[in-house]
């Protein structure tokens, strides 16, 4: 149909139009810091947004609280589409910034390439690695097994029907994290509780795609899975509309979408990653020279960047002390008793271990 | 088994769902002769209309008649660049298809305290109620009522399209507008409506996503879907039933991709997601044999010329 009277004009002013729009890549709101101190410090979102309800917003909101502790200038800017990253980092090392964040894994390359070529100033990147050992960056990174395990805890001992589901975005070694400690949680639940609590778990190969997601965990109900934790973005708002639809109980991720989402009752718990508490303390540690850049930051238990949502009314009204008990296995995460595995390998060692 | 076969029915009709009023909407513009490339951008409009509609009234109905006039609102803009204007309709396309993404998220953040989605709306309901059939093996079966209205559009196109003196002004004007206008057909007046009903049925298409499988307008609630949509109308050779069941081709090949997933199957999980792809290229291949579109389909008509 089309591609035949796709001719040479109309491509060209299709990729016009294109370059036009890349070009229309947007600026964000700064506030202005009234402390005496000249630190400044910029973040870049990726595409979703300053107020994405996810990392990006929280990573705002540690900037902002940095702001209020330190007096710090803090501002923004917002990516519109890939092809801004690049340039966004540039504009805030032209704006004069001490430390620029990278906020998002899809920044990853950008920002080892900015800081790179600017040598001069600090940058630091969330849930993305320092690729090329740039001496001004540090990648920092979340242990995502370990809240997975806390969640898969709490699924083991809230299923009733013995079966519990995961529901992966793309399965990469990222996200392999998730579903690997969301496992070993179950079985450590299995252990301690003699239970025999099954696992399924099922990947959509997309984050965006609402209607997999619903039908993956569909299917998993109708196997008899009582209990479904997710690590799949878009994906998995499908997931939590399943459960909801289906009086099934449902684990969030990344931040507490029991909050995020007040409508679906079903939610018991979530599974955090602490990006705001990861910006303070790494931007303090940068700023005062505690953290040297040129090296990745593995943040987790031990260094208070995960933990479980806080919100744990529905929990306790199926079982009050679960909650409880849970903070006190992440205590023991954090003192090192529990080793959270984060790979196959680690995995098959850690259950035949228990 | 049963149970399973009762699962892939009920994942092929919700997935395909918002698919087919995107097809449709492609059929009836294609139809009078105007390329819709734009059909993805226009259920990104339908879909934040109905979330947001939704949302403040209450009523998802409101909502998704809300979806249908914006997507005809969007429509309205391409009607006027490739009907009235003369323009080249692909590119009218790809500027709604590139328009509508950043309008949506505009006007989500807008309504929403600069929010990038919206909060939980009010849903459509199902044929049989909130729980009906829960419990019993058929609750799958309990599909949004949005899978029937498609089903009912679908048929009331065919209807008017091969049955009605009006469908057949479409279907020449599409084929041989200069030679519908010598007859007293007013060519443009047709080509509007046909591109305004096209936006209409887009938008029905993201409701029916918005409100129905998900309860709220997130940026990848449409992500691709016009685009499938518009491959489904070349796959059901420009007729409303042919979409139809390209769409639910599509539908039933996702589902078949879920129901294969996740087990100790030794098929890693990256290549069953091709397989929607794939089939469609393989069915299309095998047994549609020559799809020809409407043969003024994608060229301007101005009037006087040859």
């Amino acid at each position: 149909m089309f591609d035949a009277k796709m001719t040479r004009r109309t491509f060209a002013t299709t990729m016009g139009v294109g370059a036009l729009a890349a070009l229309a890549g947007c600026g964000g709101g700064a506030s202005e810091g009234a402390g005496d101190d000249s630190v400044k410090i910029e973040m870049v979102t990726d595409t979703g947004g300053v107020n994405d309800q996810s990392f990006n917003q929280l990573a705002w909101a540690g900037m902002q609280q940095l702001e209020a502790d330190n007096g710090w200038e803090v501002s923004y800017i917002e990516s519109k589409q890939d092809a801004d990253y690049a340039t966004n980092l540039d504009k805030a090392y032209d704006d004069g910034a001490d430390l620029i964040w990278g906020i998002g894994f899809a920044m990853a390359e950008a920002v080892n390439n900015a800081a790179e070529q600017n040598d001069d100033v600090q940058f630091a990147l969330i849930d993305g690695t320092n690729d090329n050992g740039a001496e001004n960056l540090t990648g920092v990174l979340f242990k995502a097994q370990e809240p997975s395990f806390a969640v898969g805890y709490i699924a083991a001992r809230v299923s009733k029907s013995g079966k519990v589901g995961f529901v992966g975005g793309m399965s990469s070694e990222t996200i392999q994290q998730f579903e690997y400690g969301f496992y070993a949680g179950i079985e450590y639940a299995n252990a301690e509780q003699g239970t025999k609590v099954e696992y399924q778990g099922q990947y959509a190969e997309s984050f965006g795609d609402a209607a997999k997601g619903k039908s993956i965990a569909q299917k998993m109900i109708k196997n008899g899975c009582d209990v479904l934790y997710h690590a799949a973005g878009g994906t998995g708002v499908g997931m939590l509309e399943a459960c909801n639809d289906a009086g099934v109980w449902s684990i969030g991720v990344d931040q507490d979408q029991a909050v995020l989402f007040p409508d679906y009752k079903t939610i018991i718990t979530s599974a955090l990653k602490k990006v705001d508490e990861a910006v303070v303390n790494v931007s303090n540690g940068i700023i005062d020279g505690s953290i040297v850049g040129g090296d990745n930051i593995i943040l987790g238990a031990a260094e208070d960047a995960i933990g479980i949502a806080p919100t744990h009314d529905v929990l306790d009204t199926i079982n009050a002390d679960l909650y409880d008990e849970t903070l006190a296995l992440i205590e023991k995460i954090k003192s090192g008793d529990i080793v959270v595995p984060d790979t196959k390998a680690t995995l098959d060692e850690f259950v035949a271990g228990l | 088994m049963f149970a399973n076969l009762i699962l892939l029915i009920g994942i092929t009709l919700m997935y395909s769902t918002p698919l087919i009023f995107g097809a449709l909407g492609g059929v009836i513009s294609e139809r009078s002769g105007v390329t819709n490339i734009g059909i993805e951008g226009m259920m990104v409009i339908g879909a934040v209309a109905a979330a947001t509609t939704s949302y403040f009234t209450g009523n998802p109905w409101i909502g998704f008649l809300a979806a249908g006039a914006c997507g005809a609102l969007v429509a309205l803009l391409h009607a006027v660049a490739s009907v009235s204007f003369a323009a080249d309709q692909t590119v009218s396309g790809v500027a709604i298809n590139m328009l509508a993404p950043g309008l949506a998220l505009f006007a989500c953040r807008r309504f929403f305290d600069g929010a990038a989605m919206s909060p939980i709306a009010p849903k459509l309901p199902k044929i049989l109620g909130e729980s009906g059939l829960a419990g019993t093996p058929f609750a799958n079966l309990n599909v949004n009522v949005t899978t029937v209205i498609a089903l009912l559009f679908t048929a009331i196109m065919w209807f008017v399209l091969y049955k009605t003196k009006w469908g057949l002004r479409v279907r020449a004007v599409g084929e041989h507008p200069a030679a519908a206008d010598t007859l007293g057909i007013d060519v443009y007046k047709v080509r509007y409506c046909c591109v305004l009903l096209s936006g209409m049925l887009a938008g029905f298409g993201g409701a029916s996503m918005t409100i129905a499988i998900i309860a709220q307008f997130t940026q990848t609630a449409i992500s691709g879907h016009g685009f499938i949509a518009m491959a489904a109308v070349i796959f059901g050779k420009w007729t409303p039933f042919g979409a139809y069941g390209a769409c639910l081709l599509f539908g039933f090949t996702q589902a078949l991709v879920i129901m294969l997933g996740g087990g100790d199957f030794v098929v890693p999980s990256q290549i069953l997601s091709m397989l929607p792809y794939a089939m469609t290229i393989i069915v299309l291949i095998l047994f549609v044999g020559r799809s020809v579109a409407p043969k003024a389909d994608g060229v301007p008509y101005v009037k006087g010329s040859r």
